[in-house]
């Protein structure tokens, strides 16, 4: 009985939060590290305040892009001229939009059947040495740089497989063309599909193919209609980052793709992307304030949109595949 | 034998067959794309044969091709590196050690994570843009810009107040733009580290910070290291973010006009002054090249490209070995 008392007592003063230097270090540690986290949520929220000051609704004395420019001009005219002057000047997206898509849409031809195949080599079929030589090469090609890419697309790709092959077709093609712009891009996504796929399908259980052996399968069947099939979501999404970053690719498109922002799906002529019109004006000098330096802005805006709506769709898919099968 | 035994005889070669050609188109796209690499890498290379000298590399850039040089592009490029560095290594393993080490799983952490790895998905050229109008223009705040005179005693060093397009201005956009990367590579190597580490510690007494900084951290250490690495080496090559940020593609002068390392040495407020100072980087030059009308500086852009490639080399062997050096010597 006289012994419970002051341990009782005890374990209420060690219960207590105490004020001590170590305790407040701790708190203060903690405060800095979760600052360092918050920072990336301040990063987005800067992105979209910038862009939206500028684009949508302006802070009083500046005018925003879409004050000056109506909705429907931006996006149902059809011809973009905003360096000149008057009545000449158009602020149509739509040939940025186009021109985006159509490179977009070679690189999503080349590069995902391409990327997605290496996938399956590398998780179904690769000998651990073979793997252990592609990997790292597939990560050299992830890291060159898009400039590299760029040079390498309008000085090796269009004068030495695009000239020869398509103009004794017949074709008239440009020095600057999008079928360049697409070829460099798809090569670029390849190692990012690879890899992300690979990462998914690796995450298919082991019990799902031994079963598929069981009954019968080949190696071709179990790869083609289990692996692949139950993976299909993670791959998809794969393709989707993919996509969203050849959407968001500028200087391989800025220096093969030219900049002449036409209307056309003709993949032999020369186009002008989102991006490869914001580094085009901004390399000169564009005076603060005007309407050519706020069209960037409503640019930006448009492509920041399409890239973040892809990037969450994927995301989202990706996460929960990685829920499903762990 | 059956009927029924006969066509799954037959069939099942056919499948066999259809198995191995499936294969081989397989194995033929795997080496199609390292074969792309080695044509990439040889038809630059032929390019930049005979350009590429010692010349080259201590030379500021000429209006006549044969006598161009990425000295300034160079110096430009480990001046962003090193600042990034500085910058985005505390901020990203912060974050990182937050989100792995401290976290509850709440909503506002999941809504982080989410933040985070959709940041490392946008276009670079969207950070470029924020850079310009946060770091070079600050929203415009000031019409014309300030010019204030910062003295340490030894040395004194002046800036500018919108910042302009200077090394800090490009540093901190690369910051913003490594950043997510860095916290993901530093995120994947705290996790690695066995849950056993941490709670012996915790056993012994030891603070939630005494565990972290003495015992999670330094087993983490060369992990986190070769994500960083790898995603400073991602940040040196980017050209389109300072391309938006208006720098310059060519320039006579070091950031600084820092002349020789004896130079720094004997005045240091040039150092200072250098985060302060206009620069170029080599991807700049390289793209400035490109554009460039006179057939010769193809071959300089390609020289170019291979002194890039040379730097980005340099720095993923180094991480490698960090790596290889490193993680045998861990026995968990």
């Amino acid at each position: 009985m006289s012994s419970t008392g002051p341990i009782r007592r005890d374990n209420q003063s060690s219960l207590r939060r105490v004020f001590s230097w170590q305790r407040l270090q701790e708190e203060a540690i903690r405060f800095l590290l979760f600052g360092c986290a918050l920072l990336s949520v301040l990063t987005t929220v800067a992105i979209i305040f910038v862009l939206v000051t500028e684009s949508l609704v302006g802070i009083p004395p500046h005018t925003a892009f879409f004050q000056d420019v109506s909705f429907s001009e931006f996006f149902f005219s059809t011809e973009w001229a905003p360096q000149f002057s008057g009545s000449q000047q158009h602020y149509g997206v739509m040939p940025l939009v186009c021109g985006t898509f159509l490179i977009t849409g070679i690189s999503g031809l080349i590069g995902l059947p391409v990327g997605l195949m290496i996938a399956i080599y590398l998780s179904e079929y690769a000998s651990p040495r073979a793997r252990s030589i592609c990997k790292p090469a597939l990560e050299i090609l992830a890291g060159v740089p898009t400039v590299v890419y760029g040079y390498f697309g309008l000085r090796f790709v269009t004068p030495y497989m695009i000239m020869p092959l398509f103009k004794s077709m017949g074709f008239s093609v440009y020095g600057f063309n999008a079928l360049c712009g697409g070829i460099v891009v798809g090569i670029m996504i390849i190692p990012m599909v690879a890899s992300l796929s690979e990462d998914v399908m690796r995450a298919v259980p082991n019990s799902l193919r031994e079963s598929g052996y069981a009954l019968g399968a080949t190696k071709f069947d179990v790869s083609a209609r289990i692996v692949v099939p139950s993976a299909l979501s993670g791959i998809l999404a794969s393709f989707l980052l993919a996509l969203s970053r050849s959407i968001g690719e500028t200087m391989a498109v800025a220096i093969c793709a030219g900049n002449s922002p036409n209307l056309t799906l003709n993949p032999f002529s020369s186009v002008q992307t989102m991006t490869a019109f914001i580094v085009n004006v901004m390399q000169g000098e564009v005076v603060a304030g005007s309407t050519l330096e706020k069209s960037l802005y409503a640019v930006a805006l448009v492509l920041f949109v399409i890239t973040l709506v892809m990037n969450l769709i994927s995301q989202m898919v990706l996460s929960r595949y990685r829920e499903v099968y762990q | 034998m059956s009927l029924h035994g006969k066509i799954y005889e037959r069939r099942l070669v056919w499948r066999h067959r259809i198995g191995l050609i499936f294969e081989w188109v397989c194995r033929i796209a795997t080496f199609l794309s390292l074969g792309i690499l080695a044509v990439l890498l040889f038809s630059i290379g032929r390019q930049a044969f005979g350009w590429l000298g010692w010349g080259f590399l201590t030379r500021s850039n000429s209006y006549e091709a044969d006598q161009a040089g990425i000295m300034a592009g160079l110096i430009g490029s480990l001046w962003l590196v090193g600042l990034t560095a500085i910058m985005s290594v505390p901020m990203g393993v912060g974050a990182a050690v937050y989100l792995e080490e401290y976290a509850k799983p709440s909503r506002l952490t999941k809504f982080i994570q989410l933040n985070i790895s959709n940041l490392a998905g946008v276009p670079s050229i969207v950070y470029g843009i924020l850079g310009f109008t946060v770091f070079v223009r600050m929203f415009g705040l000031r019409d014309r810009p300030e010019r204030f005179t910062c003295s340490l005693g030894f040395a004194q060093f002046s800036f500018e107040l919108p910042l302009g397009r200077v090394v800090l201005s490009g540093a901190c956009t690369l910051t913003l733009l490594s950043l997510p990367v860095v916290i993901i590579a530093a995120q994947e190597a705290l996790r690695s580290v066995p849950p056993s580490l941490r709670h012996a510690s915790l056993a012994l007494g030891a603070t939630k910070w005494q565990t972290v900084r003495y015992q999670v951290l330094p087993a983490a250490l060369p992990g986190i290291m070769t994500g960083v690495i790898l995603s400073l080496s991602r940040a040196i090559g980017e050209t389109a973010p300072l391309a938006v940020l208006g720098a310059a593609a060519q320039l006579s002068f070091a950031p600084g006009r820092i002349r020789s390392i004896g130079d720094a040495v004997q005045h240091p407020s040039k150092i200072l002054q250098a985060p302060f100072d206009q620069f170029t980087a080599i991807p700049l030059q390289i793209y400035g090249w490109i554009n460039e009308p006179k057939a010769a500086f193809e071959h300089v852009a390609a020289a170019g490209i291979i002194v890039l490639l040379i730097v980005l080399l340099l720095m993923n062997g180094t991480a490698i070995f960090i790596r290889q050096r490193f993680q045998k010597k861990i026995r968990w």
